[in-house]
């Protein structure tokens, strides 16, 4: 039972850090409708900037702030090359994914291990101070819970502010933007600035978590960001009043719970790529079929 | 006022599809004026109404407001002064948005749209208000999502989110055409109330012959990238359908449509 129990805290903490994750994913592709590839490099960024500064002896929590200025810096870019020199929005991603590849590779090698020496965000004093109590497996659900719920407030209380609600505007209908007389194009550079600003901090907490980067961290993050936010939005599909950020939420954990049995039920880890391609396939085709149904009702 | 200087425009250039839309074109609007465009498919009237909003690069020419030379400036800050009412209602609306939170962004047009709420809750009943006066029973949608709307109701609310901020130049692109005949009569009436209460200089392109004549204080027919007719004052006012349907047989024939 005791097993079972650390098992379920165990995948709770991942979804709930991969759902920062995901709050990115959600903006680019829900909000901005932007198929942002950068995801892939943007999240190991985060990673190695977060591993590299750590070991360097920088305060936890700052390497999390730096991770996010440098991740937003990787939004910059893939907004630039699209928006200003009108490069395709998926060459765009896939430009600055494999820019960051090498980039990863001069900042932090193909690995870096974390002594368990280095205090990371789980460890450091506050959270020591306010949960040291606790064993370490449940102040990680904890941080990651705080993080998730802060994030979410944080993006929540956004889409309600003028900027926010504009940004709502672009992806939906970027006609409405220019008659607004604003630059749709800057409202898509801030889209995806904030968008891998979030998903190199999700890089860094899993770095913090793992105590380690590798340079393939980043491979199919963009897929999984894509599944949790689409599995989240299709649950809730009926109750409009659920926000996309709870969705994404929701759709992290979901899918953390699906990979971890299908691993306790023994699946091989080499497999859990193509599980996780199948996952997603299921839920697309899943969807599209109960989208069917509903307008043939109607 | 609003000139069009010597405006060339080309589709295709150094294709061999090339062709030649404008040479030479000029036209001056002056300001309070409403003109009515008509002419067949194909005679510029769309891509006129695109190179004032810059939604279309010109291969020569100026575009000027107020002797301002606004050739090379971008779209959106063109868009300042101008607001633009498509053919297609879901053009000038978020459909993922509700009523409420349309109205609320273009009610803060010209302003910054920075990190304070964007829907005042002091605004709604101004917004009911003006909704209300539509007519169209709009006023207990706030909180509906504008893709549930109806056409004509679509059009109505984008009419009243290009009013909500000040403008100088109404830009209507056959904004009737895909409504049913009431509706497009209100649209219609709605836009001509707007146009003298903000006393605006307005452009209305319209294949229907009949609000050319009725509303507007000039008319202009168009004619592969050339104004065949161009009548104001009086003598619009005095002006029938059929004057206006004979000349327009007459050039269709010319041309051999």
């Amino acid at each position: 039972m005791s097993v079972f129990l650390d098992l379920l805290v165990s995948t709770l903490t991942q979804g709930l850090i991969y759902a920062l994750l995901s709050y990115g994913i959600f903006i680019t592709y829900k909000i901005l409708d932007f198929p942002d590839l950068s995801v892939d490099g943007s999240f190991p960024l985060g990673a190695a900037v977060s591993a590299v500064l750590l070991v360097k002896g920088m305060n936890p929590y700052l390497t999390l702030v730096v991770a996010m200025l440098v991740g937003a810096l990787a939004g910059l870019v893939t907004g630039v090359i699209h928006v200003r020199f009108k490069v395709r929005d998926l060459l765009a991603g896939i430009i600055t994914m494999t820019a960051l590849f090498s980039i990863n590779l001069q900042i932090a090698g193909s690995n870096l291990a974390v002594d368990r020496s280095i205090d990371t965000i789980f460890t450091g004093k506050p959270v020591m101070a306010l949960f040291g109590n606790l064993s370490l497996m449940h102040r990680k659900l904890v941080v990651a819970l705080i993080l998730a719920i802060l994030f979410k407030i944080i993006l929540d209380l956004f889409f309600k502010t003028k900027c926010g609600m504009l940004l709502r505007a672009t992806g939906n209908n970027a006609t409405v933007v220019t008659s607004l007389a604003v630059d749709q194009g800057r409202m898509k550079i801030l889209g995806l600035v904030i968008a891998n600003a979030l998903v190199a901090l999700c890089g860094a907490v899993v770095c913090h978590e793992q105590r380690s980067f590798s340079s393939t961290m980043g491979t199919g993050q963009m897929v999984f960001g894509l599944a949790t936010v689409i599995i989240g939005t299709t649950l809730f599909r009926r109750m409009s009043f659920v926000k996309g950020t709870t969705c994404a939420v929701c759709g992290s954990i979901i899918y953390k719970i699906c990979i971890q049995v299908a691993i306790s039920l023994g699946l091989p880890a080499n497999l859990l790529k193509l599980v996780t391609a199948v996952l997603f396939l299921v839920i697309l085709i899943l969807g599209n079929a109960n989208r069917g149904k509903v307008k043939k009702h109607a | 006022m609003l000139e069009l200087k010597n405006i060339t425009k080309v589709y295709n250039q150094g294709l061999i599809t090339e062709s030649c839309l404008f040479q030479d074109f000029s036209l001056t609007v002056k300001d309070g004026e409403f003109v009515s465009i008509v002419g067949s498919n194909g005679s510029g009237k769309t891509s006129m109404l695109n190179i004032i909003c810059g939604s279309i690069p010109v291969e020569g020419g100026q575009v000027c407001i107020d002797g301002r030379d606004i050739t090379r400036s971008a779209d959106y800050k063109r868009y300042a002064r101008i607001g633009r009412i498509f053919q297609n209602p879901a053009m000038g609306t978020c459909p993922d948005l509700t009523v409420l939170e349309n109205l609320s962004l273009a009610d803060n047009k010209g302003k910054p749209f920075g990190l304070s709420r964007a829907i005042s809750k002091n605004r709604i009943d101004f917004f009911r208000e003006q909704l209300a006066s539509l007519q169209l029973g709009l006023e207990d949608k706030l909180h509906v999502k504008m893709g549930a709307l109806s056409g004509g109701q679509r059009q109505a609310v984008a009419l009243l989110m290009v009013t909500l901020s000040p403008l100088d130049f109404l830009i209507l692109d056959e904004h009737t055409a895909a409504l049913d005949p009431h509706t497009a009569e209100i649209i219609m009436q709605l836009t001509d109330r707007v146009v003298k209460e903000k006393k605006l200089t307005a452009m209305m392109v319209t294949h229907n012959l009949r609000y050319a004549v009725e509303y507007g204080s000039r008319i202009l027919m168009m004619d592969r990238g050339h104004v065949v007719l161009d009548v104001g004052g009086e003598e619009k006012q005095n002006m029938k359908v059929d004057d206006i349907l004979d000349i327009f047989t007459r050039i269709s024939i010319e041309c051999g449509n």
